[in-house]
């Protein structure tokens, strides 16, 4: 179940590379690289190429282990997290239901989270082991900037949670499923909950560094922030990390807002059954040909979903100016910790009520 | 293999809690006790309470020793080799605490002897929230004042003396 996640999140960096690109050239009225491939699409294989040819300089002075390790940690939260986020219908193996998540547990979401939160060593080592002011600076900006907005975040997460009575997010699902708003609108999270929608989506462009929260990095004050002394396969290891963040929080969002791998008013279990039974549905690797549809079936529409989500980031990040790094911090603790607050507050009274 | 996992990060935990009170630099010392939180962890799970493994991993490693680095970078603490004296009171005074600790440790475990394997079921969330907030609601909520009490002794030491006080 891991493979359908590495893959995608590792497609995700790729493409990311080459869409971002093209659309900060859209949204600025230019073309954007348009040369290599159809539509410029193979530009992503020759930044890799020019990344790994390159030198792997050392800064001196240089805290050497911290240094070489720091790139590596990028990836550790961006590569574990995806395992609490269910991708498909539950399908039946020998006897057993099996649900499509790669660890189902009741720590469910508290493990993303706790994963996630260790992706701050990353920007922390790289800053504090380059030896440089500027570095260092940086990844002071990215420790305290994280922090402040994982508590907004987690917030805004544990709302979600309250209804669903689960800390599991197959069950956040399921509870999407059963309902619907107004009689018409899907039983999304993000209807009755737009205030901890906010507050999370303000939230995750903090925690991935992205614009308009890029202070660790911002280019006009600290050259590139934590990466400055980074080059080669070392630096693209930090830029894939922050892609491949963007790409796992983005399907947390999808799955907590958006009712992940469910489409509203489609069940997908039934589809895939259908689809088989054009097939005839054969026997594959000891499964019915359904029970492989199911799941890819989901995995396709929260793929879907998440990209969305990612285009969004996009557009974001080349329409919104930079934040002051006084107004950051105000925005996170004046503003977004009180409201979420104020969210989880209103959803506990919605859900003990039982209009939730 | 639960006692092959158990032994490798046991002996992660107590290699990098050695590494923590031994290591000339101070950001190497607070990453060793990151690697310390995270095998304790690991330990956790194996004892069948993984939701304690994630809260020790989300708020410890993840946000207070954040916090602990965030400090000895601002204070710019690199490669600062300890000055202050050991005075022989103190290595006496240390000793003495250790044997103590040792002893109650090992008249405790003594005492209770080996539980029976599968006699650590693993306790589901349910259970853990439901004792916590009806069993264990008076330490909770004396816990939780007592938290509250050092934040704000915190935000008093922390605020700049008033005017009158410079002359100091």
């Amino acid at each position: 179940m891991i493979v359908p996640w590495v893959v995608a999140v590792l497609t995700a960096v790729v493409l990311m590379v080459w869409v971002e690109r093209r659309m900060s050239a859209l949204i600025q009225d230019r073309r954007g690289p348009n040369r290599l491939g159809p539509l410029g699409l193979f530009q992503a294989i020759a930044d890799a190429a020019k990344f790994i040819f390159k030198e792997s300089l050392t800064p001196a002075g240089a805290d050497r282990p911290l240094y070489l390790l720091a790139p590596l940690l990028a990836l550790l939260p961006a590569l574990t997290t995806f395992v609490v986020i269910p991708f498909g219908p539950a399908i039946e193996v020998s006897e057993r239901t099996l649900r499509m998540l790669v660890v189902d547990t009741d720590t469910g979401v508290m493990l993303f989270l706790a994963l996630a939160s260790l992706g701050v060593y990353s920007l922390v080592m790289a800053g504090y082991s380059s030896n440089n002011k500027y570095s260092l600076l940086g990844s002071l900006r990215a420790a305290a900037q994280m922090i402040s907005y994982e508590l907004a975040l987690t917030l805004s997460v544990v709302a979600v949670l309250l209804p669903a009575t689960s800390l599991n997010l197959a069950a956040v699902v399921d509870y999407q499923v059963s309902k619907q708003w107004l009689g018409f609108l899907p039983g999304w999270n993000v209807f009755p909950q737009a205030l901890g929608f906010l507050v999370f989506l303000v939230a995750s462009f903090a925690e991935t560094n992205r614009l308009p929260f890029d202070l660790p990095e911002a280019e006009s004050e600290l050259v590139a922030g934590y990466h400055t002394e980074y080059s080669a396969m070392r630096f693209a290891l930090f830029f894939m990390g922050e892609y491949m963040a963007m790409t796992t929080l983005s399907a947390l969002g999808v799955t907590l807002y958006f009712g992940g791998w469910t489409l509203p008013g489609v069940d997908l279990a039934a589809v895939a059954a259908t689809v088989a039974g054009w097939c005839g549905a054969p026997q594959l690797f000891g499964l019915p040909l359904a029970s492989w549809l199911g799941p890819l079936f989901g995995f396709g529409v929260l793929m879907a979903k998440v990209a969305l989500w990612l285009l969004f980031f996009v557009w974001v990040r080349w329409t919104f100016p930079r934040f002051r790094y006084d107004q950051l911090m105000r925005l996170g603790w004046k503003v977004l910790l009180p409201l979420a607050l104020v969210n989880l507050v209103a959803i506990a009274m919605l859900t003990v009520g039982g209009v939730l | 293999m639960e006692i092959a996992v158990f032994i490798l990060f046991a002996l992660v935990a107590v290699i990098s809690a050695i590494a923590v009170i031994t290591h000339p630099n101070p950001v190497y010392s607070t990453l060793s006790l990151i690697v310390t939180l995270f095998a304790t962890a690991v330990l956790f799970v194996l004892l069948g309470a993984p939701f304690l493994a994630a809260l020790q991993i989300l708020l410890y490693a993840g946000a207070i020793l954040v916090l602990f680095l965030f400090v000895i970078m601002l204070l710019n603490l690199r490669r600062q080799r300890s000055t202050s004296p050991r005075g022989r009171g103190q290595v006496t005074v240390a000793a003495l605490g250790a044997v103590l600790f040792f002893g109650t440790l090992a008249a405790s475990l003594l005492a209770t002897g080996r539980p029976e394997p599968g006699a650590l079921a693993p306790v589901s969330l349910h259970q853990l929230s439901r004792a916590l907030f009806s069993h264990y609601l008076l330490p909770f909520q004396i816990i939780g004042l007592l938290l509250l009490v050092a934040v704000i002794a915190a935000t008093v030491l922390a605020r700049r003396a008033p005017a009158p006080e410079e002359e100091r």
